[in-house]
């Protein structure tokens, strides 16, 4: 094991942990202002006990998209030190742009959302909520921006000494190429994670009591979510894969299996075994023409394979082959799901369907695996670059031996799995629960604070 | 003209004084935690600053951020400079962060949580002090990149700051307590803060002193003419706030103590900043060297001109609204 392949594992796997969190904090954050919305317009209680018993599982799910999350934001310098030396001054600037707009919004809001109902009101209080809920959104704005500019690199200078330098415009960097394509679908891709562990906890409760109100609201909700926004994403998918042919070509090759160019007409690859050693895919299952048809639009249009690139250049193809069709299955299923939901939905037996809602607790973690797989698509397929084109990922590692960065991956495979293994199961506990009528607050919030001023204290004085 | 190095030297000096300042504290309540009685005492002390934790520590991220984007070279030097006590110091935040909400969840495993919250606190405070000290004695830079090995953090000097922020921080645990609590806890930290002030006084002599030692510019600003009639006044004032502090202490004051442990340490950081001024890697690397582009200064500076005073008016009202003394209670 060399150092540089610990440490594009420590960094894969500190990552794809980080991520699970945020991909269900964007959603659930705004899940709960539009509970907390809709129970300030209609009073009905469902909603704001649903904003009880949705607010424990984003709080636990919060803490732990923090604490990783503060351990990415060092993992830049502390294992890629040279790509941070040329990179920081294009990406640094965006990441302090996203602690400050972002990070401290949520952080700052976050308090008063959990634990300050009772002393702000409730209009105060739906602002804290939807706070949070936009500090989300932002934050993901900037960090995709960061790693879209990774992929497409635009609107920078070369510096003498070797650095990127921001060029004359900080828009043609912040809305590089493939910055809007990556941006919807990712805020898409939270949202559909968070509609189906969702749908998922309400269709558990359900198939257990038929007439629970609680679930039957967010499982209703959660299936509106799937049934409309689903397709949208297949839709988003579709065109960011056409910005990729453009921009990275060999990770779209890779994405098809496709070794070989084919000058009339490629075929799309449904499924079989990448085999790099022979350049082919085997036991292939195709369907003739139809990748020229989906890429190009023209059933003949020729369409080069990964033999017009160097070798050297070349990303690895039975990950990014493999982790595209787990995406694109789980996305189909998904849109077809939504679809169930709809016809049961107007049949009237949306509650009632032990199939359906059988179905919806199977597709519960769908989103996470469907998000992991993406991102592996998009990472690995940027390979063997950090910045595509101009910076390989092999001159990007910082100066450490291996054993150094053995010891800190074991360390950190021990503590995440430790903690975060926790933490997951306290998720599922919380969800095993039914909500309930009344559903309490947070068990023992800091309270009891309200009515006294501090200044006497600020003086110095005593007890008010 | 101003220099924009400059002024982007004093913004991340800032961002680091904020850091310590909000988050010490909430550190410190969890290294005094094994002290606190399980049940109403540690209920209580995790209370007084459950909602504002994240917030506080949002300044470290910033601290890292700004530290990429305005000087990038530092760095990509630092961090793998300091490689272990960095991990360590994210392992024990790691730890400590999620305690906040697990100790709740799970009643069957807060003892657990109760030591992963001590422990994790203990030593993501040792990590940021063993750092500390592995910077100023200096650092082995070859080129654009860090050119030592992966112990050359590991000194006596090194551990000396490590403890002696693991005393400063314990410090300004307990001067919060005595701050946000009544009754028995409030009491208990005012013991505390009775041996940790003296303790902290000692430790910061301590380090001043071998500092001296270590690199010649050190020596020459502080002890010689005309240097020292600049530096004189911090120990000074070291001193006169430790007096104040014990007044304070005696006189059973309930927010004085908590901001004069803050004064000390707002010293102690002065006084880094005169040892290491002009550099960011002593007698290394200067701020100028390190510095991004104008571009990439000028950007950010328009983003801090605008949010810092927002997060500032913000993170003001969030302690506004969990103001006054904490219990152990949940809602009635
Ligand atoms: C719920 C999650 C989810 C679902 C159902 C889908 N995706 Fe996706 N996909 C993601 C979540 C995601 C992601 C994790 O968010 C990625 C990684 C980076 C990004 O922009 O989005 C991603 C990346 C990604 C890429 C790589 C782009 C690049 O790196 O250049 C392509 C081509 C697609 N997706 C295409 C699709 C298609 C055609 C889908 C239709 C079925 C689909 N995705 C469903
Ligand atoms: C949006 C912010 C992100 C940035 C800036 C970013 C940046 C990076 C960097 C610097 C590397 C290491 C160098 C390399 O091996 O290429 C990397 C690799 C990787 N990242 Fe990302 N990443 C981001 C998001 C994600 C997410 C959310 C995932 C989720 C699973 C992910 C998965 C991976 C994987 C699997 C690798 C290893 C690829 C390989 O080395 O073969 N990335 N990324
Ligand atoms: C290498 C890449 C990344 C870094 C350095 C990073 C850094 C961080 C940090 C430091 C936090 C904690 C903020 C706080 O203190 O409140 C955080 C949380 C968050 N991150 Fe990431 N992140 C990365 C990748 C991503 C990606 C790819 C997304 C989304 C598309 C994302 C979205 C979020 C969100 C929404 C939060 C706040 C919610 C939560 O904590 O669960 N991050 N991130």
């Amino acid at each position: 094991m060399t150092a540089l392949l610990l440490a594009r594992a420590q960094f894969a796997f500190t990552i794809s942990f980080h991520f699970l969190f945020p991909a269900f904090t964007i959603g659930l954050a705004s899940f709960l202002a539009m509970l907390e919305l809709l129970y300030l317009r209609t009073g009905k209680p469902v909603y704001d006990n649903l904003y009880r018993y949705w607010l424990r599982i984003f709080a636990v799910v919060f803490a732990m998209g923090v604490v990783s999350g503060l351990v990415m934001s060092y993992q830049f310098g502390t294992n890629w030190a040279v790509f941070s030396d040329k990179a920081g001054p294009v990406i640094g600037p965006l990441m302090a742009y996203e602690v400050l707009t972002a990070f401290f919004l949520e952080a700052g809001f976050l308090g008063v959302m959990l634990f300050g109902r009772d002393k702000v009101g409730p209009r105060l209080h739906f602002a804290a909520t939807l706070a949070v809920a936009v500090g989300t959104f932002i934050s993901a704005f900037w960090i995709i921006a960061v790693n879209s500019w990774m992929h497409t690199p635009t609107g920078y200078e070369l510096g003498a000494n070797g650095q990127f330098m921001p060029g004359p415009s900080w828009a043609a960097i912040i809305f590089n190429p493939s910055m809007p394509y990556r941006l919807v679908h990712t805020v898409i891709a939270a949202y559909l994670t968070t509609a189906f562990a969702i749908g998922g906890v309400g269709a558990w409760h359900l198939l257990k009591d038929r007439d629970n109100p609680g679930a039957r609201t967010m499982f209703s909700m959660a299936m509106w979510m799937a049934a409309l926004v689903a397709p949208v994403q297949i839709l988003a998918g579709d065109l960011h894969g056409l910005n990729t042919l453009e921009y990275q070509p060999a990770k779209v090759m890779a994405m098809e299996g496709h070794y070989q160019s084919h000058p009339n007409g490629a075929p799309l690859i449904l499924l079989g075994i990448p085999n790099s050693k022979e350049r082919r895919v085997d036991y292939a299952v195709e369907i003739p023409k139809a990748s020229s048809l989906i890429l190009r639009h023209d059933p003949n249009a020729p369409l080069a394979g990964l033999d017009t690139i160097p070798l050297a250049d070349q990303p690895p193809v039975g990950i990014v082959f493999w982790a595209f069709r787990i995406m694109v299955g789980l996305g189909f299923a998904m849109a077809g799901l939504g679809l169930l939901s709809l016809i049961l939905r107007w049949r009237g037996k949306l509650y009632r369907s032990r199939w359906l809602l059988r179905l919806a607790v199977v597709m519960g973690p769908a989103g996470f695996i469907a998000v992991l797989a993406g991102w592996t698509v998009t990472e690995v397929g940027r390979q063997p670059f950090t910045i595509y084109h101009l910076l390989r990922t092999a001159d990007s590692v910082s100066p450490l031996g291996a054993p150094a960065v053995a010891a800190s991956l074991v360390a950190f495979a021990v503590t995440y799995f430790t903690v975060f293994g926790f933490g997951i199961w306290y998720l599922l506990r919380m969800m095993a629960k039914p909500p309930k009528a009344h559903e309490p607050a947070l068990p023992n919030d800091p309270t009891r604070t309200a009515g006294v001023t501090p200044a006497p204290a600020l003086l110095g004085g005593t007890e008010t | 003209m101003i220099d924009l190095t400059v002024v982007w030297a004093g913004i991340i000096a800032v961002v680091i004084v904020a850091y310590v300042v909000l988050d010490g504290f909430d550190l410190g309540i969890g290294i005094l935690f094994p002290r606190l009685k399980p049940g109403a005492e540690r209920d209580t002390a995790m209370n007084s600053v459950a909602p504002v934790w994240d917030g506080n520590e949002t300044w470290l991220v910033l601290g890292g951020g700004g530290l990429l984007a305005a000087f990038p070279l530092a760095y990509a030097i630092v961090l793998p400079a300091l490689y272990a006590p960095i991990i360590a110091m994210m392992l024990g935040l790691v730890l400590r962060g999620v305690a906040f909400e697990f100790r709740w969840r799970d009643p069957a495993h807060r003892a657990a949580w109760d030591v992963a919250f001590a422990g994790g606190s203990a030593i993501a405070t040792f990590a940021q002090g063993v750092a500390l000290g592995a910077l100023l004695q200096g650092i082995t830079v070859t080129g654009r990149a860090y050119g030592g090995g992966w112990w050359e953090w590991l000194s006596p000097f090194s551990l000396l700051t490590g403890f002696s922020l693991v005393i400063g921080y314990a410090l300004l645990g307990a001067c919060w307590l005595i701050w946000k609590s009544e009754h028995g806890l409030q009491d208990k930290a005012f013991r505390y803060a009775l041996w940790l002030g003296p303790a902290l006084l000692i430790a910061i002599a301590a380090v001043s002193l071998a500092t001296l030692t270590l690199e010649q510019q050190y020596y020459l600003r502080w002890i010689r003419y005309p240097g020292i009639v600049l530096t004189a006044p911090v120990p000074l004032a070291t001193a006169a706030i430790g007096v104040l502090f014990f007044r304070a202490i005696k006189q059973r004051r309930e927010a004085q103590p908590f901001f004069l442990a803050l004064a000390l340490f707002g010293l102690c950081i002065a006084g880094l900043g005169i040892s290491i001024w002009p550099d960011v890697i002593p007698a290394r690397v200067t701020i100028w060297q390190a510095a991004a582009p104008y571009r990439s200064q000028v950007f950010m500076l328009v983003g801090a001109v605008i949010m810092v005073p927002v997060i500032l008016a913000y993170t003001a009202w969030a302690y506004w609204v969990f103001r006054g003394k904490v219990d152990a209670a949940g809602y009635h």
